[in-house]
């Protein structure tokens, strides 16, 4: 057996030394940037002890914004998914006039400034507007009370499962459903039988990032909200109140619990990413091999 | 364009799209659009034109270009090195990019502020300099900078994996080295998602308010960005000081929206077609 | 420039892509690599580009060993598959790239590098196209501005991984022709990929043929259309029937047939299992025994549609049999499907591998 021979470097790598350094400079970058902001929240939190960690996740104003956040997750996600679900088979199954224009709007909240998305329904529906002043005079408060909240949430996460399910849907195509339509299947049935399994993970996807926001947002229900302590406060909301009375312990106790959350997405967020990518990536793929046949 | 319709529901679902999106987003951003048209023009401009109100605009341009900027650099490395190389922790790694998207803007504005504070477990190095991060400018563009990374992380990075090496090899076989190839061939064609990457992080950071609150001090002038502008004059009540600086806001946003638009398409006008 | 390959070995973990390659190419000439995919052409071609570096052997540029040499070094042009054309410059400009990135000292100006690119693209009859970008042109413009790329970089050695793979047919024959008017021209040393036999033996001075990670013959296209080495040449350049015979005693037997080993092409001797090869229009039919060797099979099929009448056969011990038949003769026999009837190899065509 013959030296072995030295290694030629493969025209499409870098340097050792280059690689080296490139990995260096990005592990450090983002261990003050993400791991250290991520280990702080936890170290906070537990800086005065585990008891007190416990008795402030468990105080009744606490309990009260957790419950509200979880409530107001349960409300906006289902609503933003059905019209996600709504919105997609229009668009990934029907050519109309204005499509592009339509895909484009849905986008819209999420270059709207969190503080404008709050401002637009104290706007809209303040005691001091007609139909604020309308609804106050019946005793509906919205503005400065949970169903602001809620409304301010559904504005502000409302393009997530819409803007994962359109391509999911458009990749799918919609030859599996016609031949549920010629088999005899009902257009319900074969929404259900055929559409939803073949989105299934795309439909989770758009769900789990849409509740992220949802339980998470902060700038536009600070807006709404009036802080009202222990009555409209989410927990992104309780978090302010607290650090703002310098008990910072418990703020970052709160926000541990906001943190775990984020992490529990990222996770889900990588598992199914794997599913759903491969999927749209294959019927891209096999788009552009139609088009070039064509 | 017609075409015969084999599938059921385009009435069902167009309407159904149509009447939630006018309730939840068109009525709601229409209502500051009317507001503001009751607005005098003088009005108008003495709200947008006061000093405040420009300082607040400089500062939020200057610290979001700032952030944006840091992301490149390091997003661009970042994505490179997930992409290109093997090391260990790297799906860790990976995984973990997303955290500003998925951290609750109060969490990481509060958590920002302790570690960057004078005595914090970052700040505290640069306090020997005689450098606050903290409630100073450059805490803020540190906050924008922590909200914007993903976006220049996850636009590069699908196409940098979809970057096939004969392009590589091919200005190799040319006589190209690797820097030369770098700069000719492979940062070129990443250039469009960079700019948009670059783009997604400015408007990120322009509208930013929660991780940005607690770290900046807030002080009129000096460290107080456009949306806490905006929410001090609605604290105050001042509805229509705080709706026409909104508008610009807007306005802006749109623009920026338009851009990216543009440059997708221009990109893969130019780019896609193989 | 000659280009040897000396006992070159290449695998990919437990995948030998190359076996054990020897290989000359001479200075000036056409060659080409023929195989299935898998076969390990482009592997190959990589290796001699430096795009890969062999596990075990040598690669020679003109009798120097030039294995460690990198690819930027080797002075070689490559034309990629799928052009790898750079999607963000105009035709110019990827045609102007491999000079732009030379060394300083050894950079031509602008005006020189402009008019040499004119030249180039005048050469593949494109510069009126400078200014376009690569996306706005078919996939032969594409193909012959790679080619106009690699050129001017003025390369020793000119590789050409399955150069018309991506076109259509009818633009396929045309850049062929012109391809090989262009090498006459030039008389650059050229190594192409193909998978297409027609193209090889239409093409090259000589061709490879490869098989898993080995090569079967090495010969001018018509050495290894008429005296291919190996059944497996013989199978896959043109139509054949193989016969799954034994030899005994100097002759081969296809079932109870015994057919003469001393009047076949290719040498067998002494016994064991053997492989007949006969080309559909190298049998004929008849329809009772003559005396000379000849086989019972029985008609399965006729398709008259085409320049001769193809006729899908059954021979007596199970193998099916394709043969061509001329109109003329074809209405002299009055076959249908069910006729039992004889074949008869054409003589001096017979090959026999022993396996």
């Amino acid at each position: 057996m013959a030296a072995r021979r030295p290694d030629v470097p493969r025209a499409t790598a870098d340097p050792p030394a280059v690689r080296r350094a490139l990995i260096a400079i990005a592990l450090t970058f983002l261990a003050l940037f993400l791991f250290i902001p991520l280990i702080a929240v936890f170290a906070e939190a537990l800086g005065k002890g585990v008891g007190q960690y416990f008795a402030a996740i468990t105080s009744s104003e606490s309990l009260a914004a957790i419950r509200l956040t979880l409530m107001t997750a349960a409300i906006a996600v289902p609503l933003n998914v059905s019209f996600g679900l709504t919105a997609a088979w229009a668009i990934a199954r029907f050519e109309f006039p204005g499509k592009q224009l339509l895909i484009t709007v849905i986008d819209l909240p999420f270059s709207v400034s969190p503080v404008i998305a709050g401002m637009l329904f104290v706007l809209l529906l303040g005691i001091r507007t007609p139909i604020g002043g309308w609804l106050d005079d019946h005793n509906v408060r919205i503005i400065f009370a949970e169903p602001g909240i809620v409304l301010a949430t559904i504005f502000v996460t409302f393009p997530f499962a819409a803007r994962e399910l359109i391509p999911i849907m458009q990749s799918v195509g919609s030859e599996e459903e016609q031949a549920a339509i010629v088999l005899g299947a009902s257009g319900w049935q074969s929404f259900l039988r055929v559409t939803i399994p073949n989105v299934k993970w795309g439909l989770l996807y758009g769900m789990v990032l849409c509740n992220s926001r949802a339980m998470g947002e902060f700038g536009a229900v600070s807006v709404v909200s009036g802080h009202i302590r222990g009555h409209t406060n989410t927990m992104p909301l309780y978090v302010e109140i607290l650090y703002n009375d310098y008990q910072f312990a418990a703020a970052f106790a709160v926000s541990s619990l906001l943190t775990m959350l984020a992490v529990a997405t990222l996770v889900a967020k990588y598992f199914l990413e794997r599913r759903v990518a491969p999927q749209v990536r294959l019927a891209a793929e096999n788009q552009d091999v139609m088009e070039a046949a064509a | 364009m017609k075409r015969h319709r084999v599938l059921p529901g385009f009435g069902l679902t167009i309407g159904w799209t149509m009447f939630y999106l006018s309730i939840v987003v068109l009525v709601p951003l229409s209502t500051i659009f009317l507001k503001a048209t009751s607005l005098s023009w003088t009005e108008f401009c003495v709200d947008v034109l006061a000093p405040r109100t420009i300082a607040a605009y400089k500062l939020s341009f200057g610290a979001s270009t700032a952030g944006a900027f840091v992301d490149s650099i390091f997003g661009f490395v970042v994505a490179w090195t997930l992409v290109r190389y093997e090391f260990p922790l790297r799906r860790l790694v990976d995984v973990l990019i997303d955290l500003p998207f998925a951290l609750p803007t109060s969490v990481a504005g509060i958590t920002l502020t302790a570690l960057y504070a004078e005595n914090g477990w970052l700040g505290r190095w640069f306090t020997p300099f005689g450098l606050k991060v903290a409630f100073t400018p450059l805490g803020i563009t540190v906050a924008m900078a922590f909200v914007g990374l993903p976006f220049i992380v996850r636009t590069i990075q699908p196409v940098l994996e979809d970057l096939e090496p004969e392009y590589e090899e091919a200005a190799a076989t040319l006589g190209a080295g690797r820097l030369q190839t770098f700069r000719r061939v492979i940062f070129p064609t990443l250039l469009p998602a960079l700019l948009t990457g670059f783009a997604l992080a400015f408007a990120r950071a322009l509208g930013e308010y929660g991780s940005v609150v607690f770290i900046s001090g807030n002080m009129p002038f000096r460290t107080e960005v456009v949306p806490l502008l905006i929410m001090s004059k609605l604290e105050q009540f001042d509805y229509p000081g705080a709706t026409a600086i909104a508008v610009v806001m807007l306005a802006i946003s749109f623009t920026i929206l338009l851009g990216i638009n543009g440059l997708q398409k221009w990109a893969g006008r130019r780019l896609m077609a193989s | 420039m000659s280009i040897e390959l000396r006992n070159i070995r290449k695998t990919f973990g437990d995948f030998v892509a190359l076996d054990n390659i020897n290989l000359r190419v001479a200075t000036g000439e056409l060659l080409a690599l023929l195989g299935l995919s898998g076969s390990g052409k482009t592997t190959l071609l990589r290796i001699i580009a430096g795009l890969e570096t062999p596990d075990a052997g040598e690669v020679l540029f003109h009798g120097a060993d030039a294995t460690t040499r990198s690819v930027r070094d080797r002075n070689v042009g490559f034309v990629f598959q799928h052009y790898a054309l750079f999607k963000h410059m105009t035709v110019f400009d990827n045609v102007a790239f491999g000079l732009r990135v030379k060394p300083r000292v050894e950079r031509p100006v602008e005006a020189e590098i402009a008019r040499r690119v004119h030249k180039l693209l005048t050469l593949v009859q494109l510069d009126f196209l400078a200014d376009r970008y690569p996306s706005q042109l078919s996939g032969g413009q594409r193909q012959r501005v790679a080619l106009a790329r690699t050129l001017a970089v003025e390369p020793k050695v000119l590789l050409l991984d399955e150069p018309f793979g991506a076109l259509d047919a009818k633009v396929r024959q045309e850049l062929r022709r012109w391809l090989k008017r262009l090498h006459e021209e030039i008389k650059i040393t050229s190594v192409f990929v193909t998978h297409d036999q027609e193209e090889a033996l239409e093409l090259a001075n000589r061709v490879v043929v490869m098989n898993n990670g080995r090569i079967e013959q090495i010969g001018t296209p018509e050495e290894v259309y008429h005296r291919p080495a190996t059944a497996f040449v013989h199978n896959f350049l043109g139509n054949v029937n193989l016969f799954h015979g034994r030899i005994e005693n100097g002759k081969v037997y296809l079932g109870d047939t015994a057919v003469d080993v001393d009047r076949a092409h290719a040498s067998a001797s002494g016994n064991g299992k053997a492989v007949l090869a006969l080309r559909p229009h190298l049998i004929e039919i008849i329809t009772r025994p003559n005396g000379k060797p000849s086989f019972p099979a029985t008609v399965i099929s006729v398709n008259p549609a085409g320049p001769q009448v193809k006729v899908e056969l059954v021979a007596e011990w199970g193998d099916a049999v394709q043969v061509d038949v001329g109109h003329e003769r074809f209405d002299e026999l009055a076959i249908a499907p069910g006729a039992r009837v004889f074949l008869r190899p054409k003589e001096e065509k017979l090959f026999v591998y022993q396996i």
